[in-house]
């Protein structure tokens, strides 16, 4: 179990610990704005655990792409929109039970996924990082499929966004008027 | 003399912790050092260019001082919040973009073997840590509760996602080149490459002065060097910090420390862009005889980065600024079509050679 004698256990504790209140920061918060800084907290917390895991790769992929783009958006679009300094009252919606037993149901699952597989195991200390070379060794050999597929998924999304973005190139007819 | 040296190094070699905490000082040396001789470039530079003398007095001889005098002045001044403020995002924010400046510093490889970090994902984690800046800059945009810093803030986070993507595409060309993504991977490719068989670029010292990632990648430095600028919020692409539109944007309500540390993190950021620039395309720490006197490269680095600061320089002090919507479609009709073509080409070369 848990061996309170290796550093890496206290970092790794340390780190889900400031995921767990992140989260919290996430779903308690009275702002909206706060609430996507504790989501950045809690993104920046799971990067870390990459990292002690030793999977550099995916780590620094969680910063890029959630932290960078994905918050960044999110940030963006809260500001753009509504984003009053203070705190909203009308945050909290009626499907608060339904919410919170979903998401207990899905910990308590998740939790017996992780202790039927890996048990035991202890963590002790950090190996060396994967390669990039075996990653994309894996990624393009035994995970070629799924790999192409999301790249598929990502295309339909982006032609959808054009296609939703775009003006429309009709001409208007002669005779009737743009309303 | 000699020996204490030897057992100084002995004993740094053999206790991670010591060194860790020496790179690490040298490091938050780095970062002022480096802020301050850009800063006071740019005063002379942009005084020169304006036919001005530009600081004189402090210091007693050509205002070296000047800076200097600023610094103490920023520390001394009160740090005010305004009222409506959010009082902890509005602290924290300065901290953030200062986070990203520091963590650029970690993987620039000063010679052979000189980097605090040498990571296989090198270049990634650099495209990573410099993208986290932009929460900082919206964080302080938002908690300034003022309009025009709020302007500032969501222009700076649209700026800085359109001119991640072609920055990446760059990166991306010099990646298939050199088949690595760890940075001194990446020096160590422009010293040993051939071309069809032909090495004229690598063995002879003379020769590696022209990295061969600048000729090959000539476009690509092209793109990295302006989506650098656009990160960076540099004129022609400063409309975040835009003094007559939106009274410098975020930067609005911050005074004292907070604003020195905006300050040194974009000085310090031209600093390491700049370096990493240089690593990827201009061959680093590389040069003539850097073979025989390994201590010539970070000399050689430092030339190169000056080169490129100063272009940086040149720029702001000769352009005009962008307008908004030019600046997006530069980097979203020009740039990321260019990059993609870019990526295209070299890697056709790369299976070819």
């Amino acid at each position: 179990m848990m061996d309170f004698t290796e550093p890496v256990t206290w970092v790794a504790s340390i780190l889900g610990l400031a995921i767990a209140t992140s989260g919290f920061i996430v779903v308690t918060s009275k702002n909206l704005i706060h609430a996507a800084l504790g989501l950045v907290g809690a993104l920046a917390g799971t990067a870390g655990l990459f990292l002690v895991l030793s999977a550099e790769f995916v780590a620094w992929v969680l910063v890029l792409v959630y932290i960078g783009a994905v918050l960044v958006l999110f940030l963006f679009g809260i500001m753009i929109t509504r984003a009053p300094v203070g705190y909203d009252v009308d945050l909290d919606n009626d499907r608060k039970v339904i919410a919170a037993v979903g998401a207990g149901s899905l910990f308590i699952l998740t939790s017996f996924a992780a202790l039927d597989s890996f048990g035991d195991t202890a963590l002790l200390g950090i190996g060396d990082p994967t390669s990039t070379g075996d990653l994309a060794d894996a990624l393009l050999g035994r995970f070629v499929l799924p790999f192409e597929l999301v790249s598929f998924v990502l295309l339909a999304a982006l032609i959808g966004g054009i296609t939703v973005a775009r003006k429309d190139a009709t001409p208007i007819a002669v005779g009737e008027t743009e309303e | 003399m000699r020996i204490m040296i030897d057992s100084v190094v002995e004993f740094l070699q053999g206790n991670f912790w010591a060194l860790t905490a020496l790179k690490l000082v040298a490091i938050l040396t780095l970062i002022p050092v480096s802020g301050l001789a850009i800063g006071f470039a740019e005063l002379k530079l942009s005084a020169k260019m304006q036919n001005r003398v530009g600081p004189y007095f402090a210091g007693g001889r050509w205002g070296w001082a000047q800076l200097l005098a600023d610094g103490i002045k920023f520390i001394q001044k009160e740090d005010i919040i305004p009222a409506d403020a959010d009082r902890p995002v509005f602290r924290w924010a300065p901290a953030l973009v200062m986070v990203s400046a520091v963590g650029l510093f970690v993987v620039i490889p000063f010679w052979d073997g000189g980097a605090v970090a040498d990571l296989s994902i090198g270049i990634f984690y650099v495209l990573a840590i410099s993208s986290i800046s932009t929460i900082g800059i919206l964080m302080a945009g938002w908690s300034s509760a003022n309009k025009y810093s709020l302007m500032g803030g969501l222009r700076a986070a649209g700026q800085l996602i359109a001119y991640e993507l072609p920055m990446v595409l760059a990166v991306i060309g010099v990646v298939i080149m050199a088949g690595t993504m760890s940075l001194s991977g990446i020096v160590k490719a422009q010293a040993d490459f051939s071309l069809f068989g032909w090495s004229g670029f690598g063995d002879q010292p003379i020769a590696n002065f022209i990295s061969p990632f600048f000729i090959l990648q000539f476009v690509g430095f092209l793109i990295f060097f302006i989506s650098a600028l656009a990160e960076l919020s540099r004129i022609p692409f400063d409309m975040p910090i835009a003094e007559s539109e939106l009274v410098t944007g975020y930067l609005t309500e911050y005074s004292g420390f907070r604003f020195l540390f905006f300050f040194l993190a974009e000085f310090s950021n031209m600093f390491t862009m700049s370096a990493i620039a240089a690593t990827l395309f201009l061959g680093g720490y590389l040069g003539p005889f850097v073979d025989v006197a390994p201590w010539l490269g970070p000399l050689y680095l430092v030339t190169k980065i000056g080169v490129l600061c100063f272009l940086m320089i040149w720029f702001r002090w000769t352009f005009p600024r962008f307008r908004e919507d030019q600046l997006q479609s530069v980097a979203w009709k020009v740039l990321v079509p260019l990059g993609l073509a870019n990526i295209v080409v070299t890697a056709i070369f790369k299976v070819v050679m």
